[in-house]
């Protein structure tokens, strides 16, 4: 069988297209980096729709965070607390479980026990709480004078949050921002390993990767092949968000703008 | 444990609660509480060292050497840790054993990849098939805390090499004009004030750590995670005096309070230790610049 017969049968193998079976015996190079990179689909799937939907919620927990309103206040900080203080490793395992036990009395939340839904649940909210940290710190350091320029012009309220605090929030934010997006796409690698199932064995990359592992009892192919796909996952990241950065900081003279993934700091679950 | 625990059928309420959670397999469970402690507070020493040596070895004046900690760094912070820990409990089991392999048995004129098989002649089986079963469990908890400080060393090496370029040129400078040699300068001025640069750093990479320990579970160690599914599971009289329901999700919620309550200790913690070692300090990590986000001292606009 040709390398291009294998690209077709299992390119979209992790969505249910194509060949039924995995490969059994005699694993090619082909086969691995084909299978492995059908199921980095399902890692940019979690990782982009958690990004984007936990960025909303993050502002929110930020503003929240930060409001004076102890009603406000308080939700917020126990979210962050909640989701930031314990391994997102047990909260998939939790919220499986729990997701389980609720559709045996509410059986309209049935999908939430798979992957597609549940998952993507657990990491939007867990992003959304390590974002509204970074924007909360962000917002704390928004200077006064911007703020105090904006009551000078009369803006107030939402147009002065809109215009002048919120651009500024995430202009100092995204160089942490860049940094959770990239272990964000990392950590979607736990969701098939932690209680989810892979129904008929649609799973994501790592899944394949440990598969391919199994059974050929060799881990020096299968998982370079995973790092190399996640190298350049991180590296694709880095380059949006950087873009995303220049468009942010794009009315600042050049030497003053935040170089993104500069100075490179831990913050992951 | 208690006498009245003889006959678990006509308990009811606290007493078959407590007669539950006092049995054989719970108190396994309370141990796998242990093995957590006992993995942070071998790998996190553990992880400091090879981040000291990762860092060293990137700053080093020796390109080769130099190549080899950034590589190092690098590598290990560009790939999902899951894969690193997955990854390397094979291959270094693999690895041991070929150096046996190779060392005890000379002879040995078969391949050792046959197929989808490894093998190794019997003298090389790490541990022996014919050792304990504590030697087997202690061998895979070594693994374990090896593959750990492995991945967090490149962690620390990367704090510790932005820690050492914190410490201000003039001190070095200083050293070096009273005679020292380079190494003398780097451990008698630079090294003794990195610490206070890194400590933030090192506070993140703890608390990460800790958020690890449940991957314990997938590197094959009767951890937690292993316990709380198995003790949670549907239970059925035929096999057990304390038959119950789907309980994971309550043993799951009992870890999350856990881990919870670990890491808010651990905040406490560090918070003290961070105004005891920046006291009298001029820094800015010691005054505001720690509260923030990280990254976002230097980012905005004075």
């Amino acid at each position: 069988m040709s390398c291009w017969e294998t690209v077709a049968d299992y390119a979209f193998r992790s969505l249910g297209y194509g060949e039924r079976l995995l490969p059994r015996a005699d694993f090619t190079l082909c086969q691995q980096v084909t299978l492995i990179g059908s199921g980095m689909i399902w890692n940019i799937y979690f990782g982009v729709l958690a990004l984007l939907s936990g960025f909303v919620l993050a502002t929110a927990l930020a503003m929240g965070k930060a409001a004076r309103s102890r009603w406000l206040r308080k939700p917020a900080e126990w979210t962050i607390f909640v989701f930031r203080g314990s391994p997102l490793f047990i909260q998939f395992f939790f919220a499986y479980f729990l997701f389980l036990s609720l559709k045996s009395s509410v059986p309209a939340l049935d999908a939430l026990t798979s992957a597609w839904l549940g998952a993507a649940v657990v990491l939007f909210l867990n992003t959304a709480a390590y974002s509204g940290e970074i924007f909360f710190g962000a917002l704390r350091s928004v200077p006064r004078g911007e703020v105090e320029a904006a009551d000078a012009y009369g803006l107030t309220g939402w147009s002065r949050f809109r215009r002048v605090i919120w651009p500024t929030m995430l202009r100092l934010a995204w160089p942490a921002y860049t940094n959770e997006a990239i272990f964000l796409f990392h950590a979607t690698t736990l969701v098939f390993i932690s209680g989810f199932p892979a129904a008929r064995q649609q799973g994501d990359a790592l899944y394949y990767a440990s598969y391919f592992a199994d059974k050929t009892f060799n881990p020096f192919v299968p998982y370079p092949i995973l790092a190399g796909y996640f190298i350049l996952l991180t590296l694709a990241v880095i380059g949006v968000m950087g873009l995303i950065n220049r468009r942010l900081n794009r009315h600042l003279p050049a030497e003053r703008t935040a170089r993104s993934g500069g100075r490179f700091k831990v913050l992951f679950r | 444990m208690f006498a009245v625990c003889a006959t678990p059928d006509t308990l009811s309420g606290l007493t078959w609660l407590s007669c539950y959670l006092t049995t054989g397999k719970h108190f396994a469970f309370y141990g796998a509480f242990g093995t957590v402690l006992l993995l942070l507070a071998v790998t996190a020493p553990v992880a400091l060292a090879f981040g000291f040596g990762g860092a060293v070895a990137a700053r080093s004046r020796f390109a080769p050497l130099s190549w080899f900690g950034k590589g190092y760094i690098a590598v290990v912070r560009g790939v999902p840790d899951i894969a690193f820990f997955l990854f390397f409990v094979i291959a270094l089991d693999q690895g041991i054993e070929w150096l046996r392999h190779k060392a005890k048995c000379p002879d040995w004129d078969q391949p050792i990849r046959q197929g989808n098989d490894f093998l190794v002649c019997p003298d090389a089986k790490m541990p022996l098939s014919t050792s304990a079963q504590w030697v087997h469990e202690a061998y895979g908890f070594w693994l374990a805390v090896f593959t750990f400080s492995l991945v967090f060393g490149a962690f620390a090496a990367n704090v510790l090499f932005g820690a050492m370029r914190s410490v201000p040129r003039g001190q070095v400078e200083t050293a070096e004009a009273y005679g020292m040699t380079r190494r003398q300068a780097f451990r008698r001025v630079l090294v003794p004030q990195m610490w206070v640069y890194a400590l933030p750093g090192l506070s993140n990479l703890w608390m990460v750590l800790i958020k690890a320990t449940p991957l314990l579970f997938l590197l094959g160690v009767e951890d937690i995670v292993y316990w709380a599914r198995d003790l949670g599971g549907t239970k059925t009289p035929q096999f057990t005096d304390y038959p119950h329901g789907d309980w994971r999700m309550w043993y799951f919620l009992f870890l999350l309070v856990f881990y919870l309550g670990f890491t808010r200790l651990s905040e406490i913690v560090l918070e003290r230790l961070m105004q005891r070692l920046t006291r009298g300090q001029a820094t800015l990590g010691g005054t505001s610049g720690r509260d923030e986000a990280p990254g976002m001292t230097q980012v905005g606009p004075p």
